[in-house]
């Protein structure tokens, strides 16, 4: 490692305390994450349990293989980011900027199945303040569902999108040679954020479209 | 070698243009940033609450229309809890301050820290746009389904306005945790950290974790206003008391989040005043880290007569009083510290001394609020309104004020008068007793609160709170004067005018842009480590 | 609470706590202070006096000044809790009257049907518990003299109790923000001798709640379903307030005021076992102090009550 590889910003000491300060950083960013989403989460449990026909009634009205091809999108692309850390940490540059590629072009597949759903819903006239036409004795609760699922959903995109475009330009950085096995942070922390969209999501995938379902 | 032609160049006069100052990276910098703007909203805060205190002088409602007054005091409440109290002693003292208190030459992410003050700002620009456009009017808790579905005021202008700066707070807390984790200089172990840097940590985890959940409930209250469907409207089946929930879970830590630093400076001032170490360091630092962790399970003492079960009130009120412990035994180690020492009572002292009265009063009516049964005849009357300002301004407006006097010297590198600082000082005790003593009394004899009128028999009462209140303002518009004076006329500071331990006394007043161009020595007998007179 | 007058038998108890905390806390303040006063004049910067020696059983005082304050606490807790236990608590043989709160009034109903606005007669030496709801926004009744206060939410009913001890005429305050004219939605209570207020609610009878009620149970077309003799299949009614109701979900409610309201309101909520969820809502349909009229007459329905209401 030669002293050029590892630009220290001057409020570090070290090389080491700047990637300590940089690790800790980002589990602590994911931690308010954590609360952040924790509010639809506890909002959805409470609402489940006051009205538990209506929210097992639209989850029937998610769509399951699209759902599941989803998570499928996700967990792959955790997959690939880590491949593609673990071949920065090995001393690789291209292959690693490719599965960078092909982390956030995952990303992007998986925004466009929601983009799918999401029409799919307005068609079915179930987007409350946009077109929500569904009538019965369910409804209003089941009303409740929809909006805790499309604010969630669209959180989680929004988290998503930021996701993509973080790894493309980390592809590119990779590509043009700033980092190394020893000096890689922003990589890791990318990899750890985009970890932190895959688990928010596993928590996503079965409380909206599993549990009550049958 | 002469020091002096190689001394580098001090923070302020390192850079002169806008941009310098805009582009900043130095956290000094940024902290005189922020001071400038929490000031503005102070006082924006504070004609606020001038004109409530006029409407309030007598019983009719006279002054103003209702609605009206229920805007003023709903910007009153969301101005100083969100752009004054949250932001003042973190993001000024602190960010000043914390650096330097462990050796390091800036933050943990000094991007991060500017980036932060432009959240604070754009946040600002929504709530006086806000106020410019006809305001708000549902109260800075913003009860639903008031705020939901029958407000005719632009709640969700508002409400993105504090989203915003609910990030400035977020980021604020990661940056201090990273800080204090990871760039604390040689010597400097977690025990021997000033007890303002451990109230740093404090506030820092509970902006970190509280703040994201009001972040998400405003978001929900947003999606209710744009879009007429939400979870807390009960025409729809929802719960307006899940709001209740969501919002006192992040509101009350937040209430610690304003009171554990001015802790932390008050620490400060006591120990340099006294030259002598703080009685029981220890206590005072598991007393910091359990008001932060106990203050996340008391929420529901908001909500004892909203609708909750009895036993939920039953459970609250427990863990109401557990929490008001460890502040007693901070009440208690800050006297004991004064045993043996040698007293100085300049201006700091004084302040320092007006919150331990001041905090313990409020806190001893907290007890009266946390027994249920109390709470019950007292909730949402004045009674309450006195009991958070004796803390709120009693306590955290004091501590921040005697704050920026003690470090002054080291911000600017000039003295200011200590006549006029001590008599803006007497001046203040005694004029916020006089506006918010009354108000217990009114409250326990049933005035309810955000009345714009009220019954006659309460007029006394506000007709003394009210002329309190012009002698508390005119005592805050003191400073002001004799701060500005000192900046062109005042005797200029040496490293340490006070004679008092830190490591922030061992650089220049004011320090250079990297703080220190020597390495600091920590004491290794700890923080306070004062030789006997 | 100096002033304010005691008119209600929780009065005393709770004025007894708050002038018992009162004291302690003054003698803290005073403990404090004349501590600080002491050692701020003895150890003042100048004066020559012995600041030698470390304290040795910093300790036990730490240990002592945290756990003596929280037993004192515990124990005005234990204190508090025997109150709050009560003030929850509603004895079963309390007069109930119905309470809709709404953007900036109030509206009380008795049970043989006197309705007021923002005035509420009630007698001394009687419990009294109020059912309440809102038509909007959360309001909360509060009425200093008795002590009491209790949030009123839209969409469910809270409840308070007292019994009066004074007669006269008192406050009752609005006690929860509620838009424009909250410090306007004020109402009193005034309490009569017993012998007063059964003149009172005579002169002021009109169709008792439980009466109108039944009218309105026609007029709503409620009897189209809930009739014995209809042809659709809907769950029986007569004595249904009190007993306890299987859902189709397999949970179990008791039928109190909550479960009519929102079987009203919101009848896709809580079906009962073996019925569909065919219900239609009636929110937005019938206003809350009908609810509460429909709610009085369910109560009675079915027993021998219902034929001998006649309205005077």
């Amino acid at each position: 490692m030669t002293a050029e590889s590892t630009r220290v910003a001057e409020q570090f000491d070290d090389a080491a305390q700047q990637r300590e300060a940089a690790t800790l950083g980002m589990w602590a960013f994911l931690a308010t994450e954590i609360l952040f989403f924790g509010v639809l989460f506890a909002a959805y449990t409470v609402c489940r349990l006051l009205w538990p026909d209506a929210f097992a009634s639209g989850s029937r009205h998610t769509d399951l293989p699209l759902g599941t091809v989803e998570t499928a999108v996700l967990l792959t692309s955790s997959f690939t980011v880590a491949l593609a850390l673990r071949d920065v940490q090995l001393g690789g540059r291209r292959v690693a900027a490719w599965l960078f590629v092909a982390t956030a072009t995952l990303g992007v597949v998986f925004l466009a199945i929601h983009g799918v759903e999401y029409h799919a819903d307005y068609e079915a006239a179930v987007i409350p303040g946009l077109r929500y036409e569904e009538v019965g004795p369910l409804a209003p609760a089941k009303q409740l569902f929809f909006i805790l699922y499309y604010v969630t959903t669209l959180f989680h995109g929004l988290h998503v999108t930021i996701g993509v475009v973080l790894l493309l330009v980390m592809a590119w950085r990779v590509r043009a040679g700033a980092f190394s096995p020893d000096d890689h942070s922003a990589l890791e922390n990318t990899a750890l954020y985009w970890h932190l969209v895959d688990i928010v999501w596993i928590f996503v995938f079965p409380l909206y479209y599993l549990v009550g379902r049958a | 070698m002469n020091l002096a032609e190689h001394a580098p160049p001090s923070y302020l006069a390192d850079g002169v243009t806008l941009r310098s100052w805009l582009f900043t990276h130095d956290h000094k910098r940024i902290a005189i940033l922020y001071a400038l703007a929490i000031t503005f909203f102070f006082f924006l805060g504070g004609v606020a609450a001038a004109l409530m205190r006029l409407e309030l002088a007598t019983p009719a409602g006279d002054v103003m229309s209702a609605e009206t007054y229920n805007k003023t005091f709903t910007f009153h409440g969301v101005v100083m809890v969100w752009f004054f109290l949250i932001p003042s002693i973190p993001n000024t003292l602190g960010n000043f301050l914390l650096p330097l208190m462990i050796g390091a030459r800036d933050v943990a992410f000094p991007r991060l820290n500017l980036f932060s003050w432009y959240l604070y700002m754009a946040g600002g620009l929504f709530t006086i746009a806000c106020l410019l456009l006809g305001g708000v009017d549902t109260g800075w808790t913003f009860y639903t389904p008031f705020s939901t579905m029958f407000s005719n005021s632009h709640v969700l202008l508002t409400v993105v306005g504090v989203f915003i700066v609910g990030f400035s707070s977020i980021l604020t807390g990661l940056n201090f945790i990273v800080t204090i984790h990871t760039m604390r200089t040689e010597g400097m172990t977690w025990f021997r950290l000033p007890l303002f840097v451990w109230s740093m940590y404090g506030v820092s985890l509970v902006m970190m974790l509280a703040t994201p959940v009001l972040a998400m409930t405003l978001a929900l209250i947003a999606a209710e206003r744009l879009f007429g469907v939400g979870i807390f409207d009960p025409a729809l089946g929802g719960d307006p008391l899940l709001f209740q929930h969501f919002f006192w879970f992040y509101s009350h830590p937040a209430v610690y989040i304003m009171v554990l630093p001015s802790m932390g400076v008050v620490s400060e001032l006591i120990t340099a005043s006294v030259r002598r170490r703080i009685f029981g360091y220890r206590f005072m630092v598991y007393s910091i880290i359990g008001i932060a962790v106990v203050g996340f399970l008391v929420w529901g003492h908001h909500m004892f007569v909203a609708g909750q079960s009895m036993y939920a009130g039953i459970v609250f009120s427990i863990l109401s009083f557990v929490v008001a412990v460890p502040s007693a035994v901070k009440v208690f180690n800050w006297t004991a510290t004064l045993y043996k020492g040698d007293i100085a009572f300049g201006a700091p002292m004084i302040y320092a001394l007006g919150f331990v009265g001041l905090f313990m009063l409020g806190g001893l009516t907290g007890l009266f609020l946390a027994a249920v049964a109390l709470d019950v005849n007292l909730t949402d009357t004045y009674f309450v309104v006195a009991h958070f300002h004796y803390i709120m301004v009693g306590g955290a407006v004091m501590a921040y004020l005697g704050g920026i006097h003690f470090w002054w010297p080291k911000i600017t590198g000039r003295i200011y008068s200590e006549a006029w600082a001590r008599f803006a000082a007497i001046l203040m005790f005694l004029g916020f007793n006089l506006t918010f003593f009354p108000q217990f009394l009114a409250g326990a004899e049933g005035m309810p609160r955000r009345y714009h009128a009220y019954p006659a028999e309460f007029g006394l009462l506000n007709v003394l709170s009210s002329a309190g209140s012009v002698l508390l303002a005119s005592a805050y518009l003191l400073p002001i004067g004799y701060f500005l004076w000192s900046l062109r006329h005042g005797e200029r500071a040496g490293p340490d005018p006070w004679g008092a331990k830190g490591l922030e006394w061992e650089t220049d007043s004011p320090p250079p842009t990297h703080n220190f161009t020597r390495p600091p020595q920590v004491d290794e007998n700890g923080p306070y480590a004062y030789a006997p007179p | 609470m100096n002033l304010l007058p005691r008119a209600s038998t929780f009065a005393g108890h709770l004025d007894a706590m708050f002038y018992t905390m009162v004291g302690l806390s003054a003698v803290v303040v005073l403990g404090v202070f004349i501590t600080m006063l002491v050692f701020a004049v003895r150890f003042r910067r100048g004066r020559h006096v012995d600041r030698s020696g470390e304290s040795h059983r910093e300790m036990g005082i730490e240990l002592a000044w945290t756990l003596v304050p929280f037993a004192l606490f515990v124990g005005i807790f234990a204190w508090s809790i025997v109150l709050w236990v009560d003030m929850r608590t509603p004895p079963s043989d309390a007069a109930t009257i119905y309470v809709v709160g709404k953007q900036w009034m109030w509206e009380f109903e008795h049970p043989d049907g006197q309705r007021e606005i923002d005035t509420l007669h009630v007698a001394s030496g009687q419990p009294v518990r109020l059912v309440m709801t809102s038509q909007d926004v959360i309001h909360d009744v509060f009425v200093p003299a008795f002590r009491v206060k209790q949030d009123v939410l839209p969409g469910r009913y809270t409840d308070l109790w007292f019994i009066p001890t004074r007669t006269g005429t008192y406050d009752l305050f609005c006690a929860e923000f509620c838009g424009t004219d909250h410090s306007r939605m004020r109402g009193t209570v005034v309490v009569e001798t017993p012998a007063d207020h059964a003149r009172w609610l005579a002169t002021h009878a009109s169709a008792s709640l439980a009466a109108r009620g039944k009218l309105l149970f026609t007029r709503f077309g409620c009897a189209g379903c809930h009739d014995p003799a209809s042809a659709v299949h809907a769950p029986r009614l007569d004595g249904l307030y009190g007993s306890t109701v299987p859902l189709a979900d397999g949970r179990q409610v008791v039928a109190d005021e909550r479960y009519l309201h929102d079987a009203i309101v919101l009848p896709a909520s809580e079906v009962a076992a073996g019925y569909e969820p065919v219900m239609p809502s009636y929110k937005d349909r019938i206003d809350e102090s009908d609810i509460l009229a429909l709610v009085a007459y369910l109560k009675i329905r079915g027993q021998d009550r219902e034929t001998s209401h006649e309205p005077r």
